[in-house]
């Protein structure tokens, strides 16, 4: 019962990164019908940037881990944010009128730029978060002892996503970013300005992932350049588990997959919950094609 | 002055040119309709209107402004509001969510709320629906949505795109003694219909576009007498 519990909070975890990062494709694809290739490796610039941020830029020998870790949070989120949105100008608002497939050629480019550029900037061999900056209380939950960084990776991404929610659901500018995904044409007889709403999407998708990166270096602990790689195809997968272009759908796409994972990799074998994990989305895919939560393509009256 | 006038438009899709260079006027407080057959150019020319779509040449004024140098979200804001072909109302969020994105311009909290209490007196059904998902809603219903969500932007010019398409005759019959309403409210109206009788009955003045092209204007009874339009658009 101990291990399924533990494993349950580890998947919930991971999940929650996974659905962190989803989040970015799902967005991005419900205003432009374009999978940002790229976002994967934004991910990766987040996990770099915030360990840059903490050891080189020595915020975390001069604040109290726990504050240091919370701004670099943030501010690693505004910066990968800020890269998303210049990716968006540069890689894909030039293309906006061309076909959709030079728009994918172009985010394949844009990925492997990154990629390389992470690369030159930081070496090919994986770099290590310092040990300090991981919480180590426990915190005792039904007889348990949990470890503090799971339970705050958690409370982080299950925190981001409410905000996240709410911002879609409950304020103009969400609604506006929902409007656009329905139907570009009509959003622009509302007065909506398309470009500044597929600008702010590529704020949140990229600044959400480049958090996520950080939260996955703390975790972990070990990064490489290529982690976007890996972490971009589960998220992916994620996206479209529940429903690609559907917020909440990828919200628990992410939150399922780690769950399955983490599960079939304590109960089954560790090297097979990969395998697991995408037999899941076949079975999901075969029996409902749309993912759990994604809608029919909306029907014209 | 004319509160829109459109000179010599041209539009083209790709290399097929759709409007040759029309030309159309509509004075403050007026009720204009455009008629023509299926592909005339008429959902074309309100999109032109609202900046949608790009002339390649020609030019549109309104209240003095040249629209063509402004880009298309704040055409809102200048008071030219559309419900547009196919109501293109959005499925997925409530009625009262798409209402309130017909004001995503107007940054006034309250005379929003003013909009929305006369915009449920006009359409009482939206009222009790306004919980209900648009994209559950029937045509006609979908249509009052349609008209509602532009009248929300309050503008001073509404663009009507076949606001009485697969409707029930009694619903139109409704539909266009609403848009009475509104016009004697203060708002100048555009119309595009294939409903003819209705739409000359309606209007003030009339237009005839045909394959791109103005081939008529006049009076709207006039038009309703013209023995060529008599033929062409009102069955003999």
């Amino acid at each position: 019962m101990e291990q399924f519990f533990q494993q349950l909070l580890n998947g919930l975890a991971v999940g929650g990164i996974y659905a962190l990062v989803a989040l970015g494709y799902t967005m991005v694809y419900g205003v432009l019908k374009l999978i940002n290739f790229a976002h994967g490796d934004l991910f990766t610039i987040g996990a770099y940037l915030g360990l840059t941020l903490l050891v080189s830029g020595g915020l975390a020998g001069s604040l109290p881990p726990v504050l240091a870790v919370l701004l670099v949070f943030f501010m690693v989120g505004l910066l990968v944010a800020l890269i998303g949105c210049a990716l968006e100008r540069v890689a894909y608002r030039p293309l906006r009128k061309a076909g959709r497939l030079s728009a994918v050629v172009s985010a394949l480019g844009a990925s492997i730029f990154f990629q390389n550029a992470v690369m030159l900037v930081y070496g090919a061999r994986p770099y290590v978060y310092p040990n300090s900056l991981r919480p180590d209380f426990t915190i005792e939950l039904f007889g348990y002892a949990l470890p503090g960084m799971r339970v705050m990776v958690i409370a982080a991404t299950v925190a981001l996503m409410l905000a996240l929610w709410a911002f879609i659901q409950k304020t103009r500018m969400g609604a506006a970013v929902r409007a656009v995904a329905i139907d570009q044409g009509a959003a622009r007889l509302m007065g909506i300005n398309v470009n500044r709403i597929i600008s702010l999407v590529f704020l949140i998708g990229p600044g959400l992932g480049g958090m996520a990166g950080l939260l996955v270096g703390m975790y972990y602990g070990k990064i490489d350049f290529t982690m976007g790689w890996t972490y971009g195809l589960k998220a992916f997968t994620a996206a479209i588990l529940g429903g690609i272009g559907n917020i909440p759908g990828a919200m628990l796409g992410g939150l399922l997959l780690g769950v399955v994972e983490a599960l079939a990799a304590s109960y089954v074998a560790f090297a097979w919950k990969d395998a697991v994990a995408f037999c899941v989305l076949i079975l999901i895919l075969i029996i409902r094609p749309t993912g759990i939560l994604g809608e029919r393509t909306a029907d014209k009256l | 002055m004319s509160l829109l006038t459109l000179s010599d438009i041209r539009v083209r899709y790709g290399s097929v040119e759709v409007l040759h260079g029309i030309n159309l006027r509509v004075e403050e407080g007026e009720i204009v309709t455009i008629l023509g057959a299926n592909g005339a150019g008429k959902s074309t020319t309100l999109l032109t209107i609202s900046g949608l779509v790009r002339p390649s040449s020609g030019e549109i004024t309104f209240d003095g402004k040249a629209l063509l140098k402004i880009p298309s979200h704040e055409v809102v804001n200048l008071g030219i509001a559309q419900s547009p072909e196919g109501r293109r109302v959005f499925g997925p969020m409530t009625v009262l969510e798409n209402l309130r994105l017909g004001a995503f311009s107007v940054r006034d909290e309250q005379t929003t709320a003013r909009t929305l209490e006369w915009i449920f007196e006009l359409f009482p059904r939206l009222y009790e629906r306004r919980q209900q998902l648009a994209g559950t809603l029937s045509g006609g219903e979908q249509q009052m949505l349609a008209i509602g969500r532009a009248l929300m932007a309050q503008p001073r010019l509404l663009l009507l795109d076949e606001p009485s398409l697969g409707l029930a005759p009694l619903l139109v019959r409704s539909i266009f003694e609403t848009v009475r309403t509104i016009n004697e409210r203060g708002v100048t109206v555009l119309i595009v219909e294939q409903n003819a009788r209705a739409a000359l009955k309606l209007a003030t003045r009339g237009y005839v576009l045909e394959v791109g092209n103005m081939v008529k204007e006049g009076r709207a009874d006039e038009l309703l007498a013209d023995p060529s339009v008599r033929e062409a658009y009102l069955g003999g």
